[in-house]
């Protein structure tokens, strides 16, 4: 049910950047499709019942340099938060980068319609 | 912008940009990081281009000095990466943790290299973010006149 | 878990908005309701890492693209493209969701990921021996700056790539103009 959902967020994404004509509409598809493939690499780490991969002060004993059972067993999955929090940075680099194709290509041609952007074509 | 809103976010602008800073010295330890830190500097940036207008942040923090933070916090990321390499033996080894200073758990002052790499992180996300809106603000600004005379003769540039 | 997924519809039904509205300046808007209904589903995913980046980059985004879509006229495009390439790509879509579908039937069940099953998963390495391998109690961080550094500097990489990129496409003025004065 969550995953679907997931993968329903991500085809309204994958509709907007495949039918509309607006370029500003299809970097909004592309942007819902990022947010759509971050949620669902954290979904796939979630333990029901866990706790967020940082580990407190009570859960540590110093001298025998041993972690709290309740941590070890509890705890979601670390690696995809850790490659999801470089990729959410990057989506905000390569929206700057189609934002400033559009903006480039507003200036140049008066217009956000790719379909009347025929020019473009060579 | 009003004057009540240039006061304000003068005032809040400090308290933004402390944060930043306190979200990348306490990544290891906390939520946060290099990441999350450079962005809150950027945005701390953005604030004040949005109150005051793009002249006076680029009085401020001109686009050359960004461009510069970004390279050196790149080059700095590098360099702890290459030092591992050199007194660790291995690319990106945590050198400081493992052969020279341990630390204690839970202290600020801890997890060797990796506050390092916090911050360069930090310096090289909020630069350049800071730069490309830097660049979209300029690039609005410019862009006024020439606009007109593309929409009055489209032809001209396009077939250029 | 009620909650969690009242926000997962709420992000549909945002997105539906923002893909179906006539106005680009409420497209924007929708998309950052999408990022701030993510970043509270990232918190009761528990990860308050992604959260706090999702919510600061959010802001930074939305900064970006109302720039892009504020006081440029033509800003009410309607309409898709010619109408046959619309059905063939509406048709296309829908047996990819379908295809989908059926995938996420074989997925694990959520709420018990695949790495808890697994003694061996990278996962449960980075958990049990993390604080003691790199001294940080922050999981995540001990992940992206020790055991996986080399991903950060990729990503400093592309980040610094997508920077010279809009910065290139955004020069004013040419290069041919800049080295010679006279024109």
């Amino acid at each position: 049910m969550a995953y679907a959902l997931c993968f329903l967020l991500f085809m309204i994404g994958l509709y907007c950047a495949v039918v509309k004509k607006n370029m500003v509409k299809i970097v909004l598809g592309i942007v819902i499709m990022e947010y759509a493939v971050n949620l669902f690499l954290i979904m796939l780490g979630y333990v029901k019942g866990g706790v967020a991969p940082i580990i407190e002060r009570s859960q540590y004993d110093g001298a025998t340099k041993a972690i709290a059972s309740e941590f070890l067993n509890a705890s979601v999955d670390p690696l995809p938060q850790a490659l999801v929090l470089t990729s959410i940075v990057i989506s905000l680099g390569s929206l700057a980068l189609m934002i400033s194709i559009c903006i480039r290509t507003y200036a140049k041609y008066g217009t956000f319609d790719i379909t009347e952007i025929r020019r473009l074509r060579g | 912008m009003t004057v009540i809103v240039k006061t304000v976010s003068s005032w809040v602008k400090v308290l933004i940009f402390l944060f930043g800073i306190y979200i990348i010295l306490s990544g290891h330890l906390t939520p946060g990081g290099g990441f999350a830190g450079g962005v809150i500097l950027a945005s701390s940036y953005v604030l004040l281009m949005l109150a005051f207008g793009r002249s006076f942040v680029a009085s401020n923090l001109p686009g050359s000095l960004a461009s510069r933070l970004d390279c050196l916090g790149a080059f700095l990321f590098a360099l702890i990466a290459i030092l591992g390499l050199v007194c660790g033996g291995t690319f990106f080894v945590n050198f400081l943790y493992q052969e020279y200073f341990p630390g204690e758990p839970f202290a600020l002052v801890s997890a060797g290299t990796i506050p390092l790499s916090n911050m360069a992180i930090g310096i090289k996300v909020g630069a350049s973010l800071f730069l490309v809106i830097l660049t979209l603000a300029a690039f609005r600004a410019e862009s006024q006149q020439p606009t007109e005379q593309d929409l009055a003769d489209p032809g001209v540039r396009g077939k250029e | 878990m009620a909650l969690f997924y009242i926000l997962l519809i709420f992000m549909v039904i945002a997105a539906i908005i923002a893909v179906e509205t006539k106005d680009l300046l409420s497209a924007v808007i929708c998309v950052g309701a999408i990022g701030f209904g993510g970043s509270l589903m990232f918190l009761l995913l528990r990860a308050p890492d992604i959260a706090m980046t999702q919510i600061v980059v959010e802001v930074l985004g939305l900064v970006i693209l109302i720039r892009a879509t504020i006081s440029r006229d033509l800003t009410f495009i309607s309409g898709d493209r010619e109408f046959f390439g619309t059905v063939a790509s509406v048709v296309i879509l829908f047996l990819v969701f379908m295809a989908g579908m059926r995938i996420c039937d074989t997925l694990p069940e959520f709420g018990e990921p695949v790495f808890a099953q697994r003694p061996e998963a990278a996962s449960q390495a980075y958990i049990a021996k993390g604080l003691n391998d790199t001294g940080a109690t922050n999981i995540v961080t001990s992940i992206y700056l020790d055991y996986r550094a080399y991903d950060t500097l990729g990503e400093a990489t592309v980040l610094f790539t997508a920077v010279i990129g809009a910065t290139a496409i955004l020069r004013s003025r040419s290069r041919k103009r800049l080295e010679d004065p006279e024109l």
